[in-house]
């Protein structure tokens, strides 16, 4: 731990010092005392989250962290326990996710969920919003909506040409492949005109020659003028091309930062690679693991790791459930 | 056994207005199923409902004689009556049911077509519905022959020979085939179609697209509902209204005949109506004069013609199995998706 380096206080993006639930110059979204519980279980329990305007921001943590809950939460798939939360400065609390969606935040899932008995391009024009259309009465009268429906097949048509899906413009998307079906569903979710696109996992399951593209594509929408809000695994990827990283951990959000440096905070390798990551395990001296024993020895529950947690964390946080970071650290 | 008459009942079926009755049904249910993925296992229901408001305020309002209407207004508002029947026993299943899973669907509307056939039957409101009797048919046919142009004793030829009745009842019941069929083609063509196309396949997609998916199946539910209670005026135009004629056995017809003829096709429901009944015809003829001269032992002919039903089910079988998207599906686009 000792080539830590401090990570910066400030930063453009943030109106104040930088940590977790910092403030923002620009939020877009803003979260407060949002908690869901899944029986005695808390997966999300965020006391203030603020999401940057105009800026790709991710949102990362290991598995079970409350990521993906959060991101339902946001969208209004599913109700927290308590907790207030805006968009563009008016409340989402209680708003149902469809009209979450009308008002400009547009999410993606993280399995797909492209709608494979329809064409491509029909799976596009379902995305386009206000159309006439979509009246059961107005659906008869073809004139009614006839110029709309154009308008809206000529947008899909360039927006498919973007993400190279174009030749498969007629085919049904059950026939597209996963990284072809994640760019579909990205493209449908712009056909809505979007101000918030919100990404789950938008690399899970994609052929890796397909990645770059993916990730152009991401960038190419804050270049657009849209805020992009993703769920990520791959460190890589947020590395990449995201602005702003807010990491999660258990249901809270332990740190806040930008990419270049949040990888070196305490909290987030504590979070992600267990509290005691750089002991190789593998190559441990005879007196080391003599060390280990004779300090288990001295706790209360025989337990090899809890010492060595002592020695090397400083600042990991002190829940009860810090023991799920070490089963991570024991592989 | 006279095979000739044997075919000339089947064909005859080709065009009756039992057929119609049936295919307007299925065209509804296809509304449901084919293309809004709704399990609704209560067709018959909604025919009951159709049926019986109906036939029942033809008979007490009766408007006809009682404040001077003319009959086709009185038809009229009997059709309104029923059509408004159907559009609130849509809301009063979908309301509790169409915000959960798929499933509970099904279970609340098999049950409730029970429900509603033995409120029907029961004793208890007999003056109205006529209990387990049923409705005379010329209790409520009067307006509809009143407004018979039709004045000749018999119309057609072959088969297809019918009184002047039961070919003005034809004209309307298919008539209404073909207006239930264009509207189903209008609808699934338009930006509406798509929406329903796409809450048969996942939900939560179409949800996160900002679409209200709740109130567009209830609005696909109510839609195939009312097209549904419309089957129900023209099932009972040539007959009486009987409580057991709306048994589960009738919904599981309407299936049968959507999933031969092809769920999410304009045409399907249609073909299938007309091959299932002409084939349950057919084999119900076959069989009876199998049974007159003794090509199944003991079998009384009551037991013989049950053994069509057991055909029907191996029918329905071996559609699933080895044609899951019927006559003219697309398979592609739709096979068998609960």
């Amino acid at each position: 731990m000792s080539e830590t380096t401090t990570p910066p206080t400030t930063h453009p993006l943030v109106d104040g010092e930088v940590g977790p639930g910092c403030k923002k110059v620009d939020p877009i979204v803003i979260a407060d005392g949002v908690v869901r519980q899944f029986g005695g279980l808390t997966a999300v329990d965020v006391e203030h989250a603020e999401i940057p305007r105009g800026a790709i921001t991710a949102l990362i943590g290991p598995n079970g962290a409350g990521k993906t809950t959060f991101f339902n939460l946001l969208t209004g798939f599913d109700r927290p326990n308590k907790g207030a939360w805006s968009f563009e400065g008016q409340s989402l609390a209680h708003v149902p996710s469809h009209k979450v969606a009308r008002r400009g935040m547009v999410r993606t899932f993280q399995l797909t969920k492209s709608l494979g008995r329809l064409t491509v391009l029909q799976n596009m024009l379902l995305g386009a919003r206000d159309q006439r259309g979509e009246g059961i009465f107005a659906a008869l009268v073809r004139p009614l909506w006839k110029a709309q429906e154009e308008a809206n097949i000529e947008r899909a048509d360039s927006l498919l040409a973007r993400f190279k899906l174009d030749a498969k413009r007629e085919d049904y998307a059950a026939s597209l492949s996963g990284g072809q079906r994640k760019l579909l569903e990205m493209a449908r979710a712009l056909m809505s005109e979007p101000t918030l696109v919100m990404l789950d996992e938008p690399m899970a399951g994609v052929n890796p020659a397909l990645t770059q593209s993916l990730l152009d594509h991401v960038k190419g929408l804050k270049d657009d003028g849209m805020t992009v809000l993703f769920v990520e695994h791959d460190m890589h990827m947020v590395r990449h091309i995201s602005d702003w990283v807010i990491v999660m951990a258990e249901g809270r959000i332990v740190a806040e930062g930008p990419p270049e440096t949040i990888m070196q905070n305490q909290a987030v390798v504590d979070a992600y690679l267990g509290a005691h990551h750089d002991t190789d395990l593998g190559t441990l001296t005879n007196q080391q693991v003599a060390q280990i024993h004779e300090d288990a020895g001295d706790e209360v529950p025989v337990d090899v790791d809890a010492s060595a947690r002592q020695q090397t964390t400083t600042d990991a946080p002190a829940d009860p459930g810090a023991d799920a970071h070490d089963e991570e650290g024991k592989r | 056994m006279d095979f000739l008459a044997i075919l000339s009942n089947a064909a005859g079926e080709i065009l009756s207005p039992t057929t119609a009755a049936f295919a307007l049904a299925t065209i509804g249910l296809n509304v449901h199923f084919g293309y809004a993925g709704l399990l609704n296992f209560g067709q018959a229901a909604f025919m009951a409902v159709g049926a019986y408001a109906f036939a029942i305020f033809t008979m007490q309002v009766d408007p006809t004689a009682s404040l001077g209407w003319p009959v086709w207004l009185s038809f009229l508002a009997a059709v309104f009556v029923a059509i408004l029947a159907a559009v609130a026993f849509g809301l009063l299943l979908g309301i509790p049911t169409l915000r959960l899973r798929g499933d509970y669907l099904a279970i609340v509307t098999i049950a409730a077509a029970e429900i509603v056939r033995f409120t029907m039957r029961t004793s208890e409101y007999s003056t109205v519905t006529g209990g387990s009797q049923g409705l005379r048919g010329q209790d409520y046919k009067g307006d509809i022959d009143a407004l018979n142009p039709l004045t000749g004793s018999t119309y057609g030829f072959g088969p297809w020979t019918a009184t002047a009745y039961d070919t003005w009842v034809r004209i309307l019941a298919w008539g209404l085939v073909i207006v239930a069929l264009i509207l189903v083609w209008l609808l699934m063509r338009s930006p509406w179609g798509r929406v329903i196309k796409g809450i048969r396949e996942d939900e939560d997609a179409v949800r996160s697209l900002g679409k209200n998916v709740y109130g567009y199946k209830m609005q696909a539910l109510i839609l195939g509902g009312v097209i549904g209670g419309l089957a129900g005026i023209m099932f009972v135009l040539p007959r009486a209204v009987q409580p057991d004629n709306f048994a589960t056995a009738m919904t599981f017809y309407i299936w049968t005949a959507l999933l031969l003829g092809g769920a999410a096709t304009v045409i399907g429901p249609l073909l299938g109506s007309i091959l299932f009944w002409v084939l349950l015809s057919f084999t119900g003829g076959l069989l009876s004069g199998l049974q007159s001269i003794g090509a199944f032992g003991d079998m009384t002919g009551t037991q013989a013609g049950q053994l069509r039903f057991v055909l029907v089910g191996l029918a329905l079988i071996a559609i699933v199995v080895f044609r899951p998207q019927g006559i003219l599906g697309n398979k592609k686009e739709l096979s068998f998706h609960v």
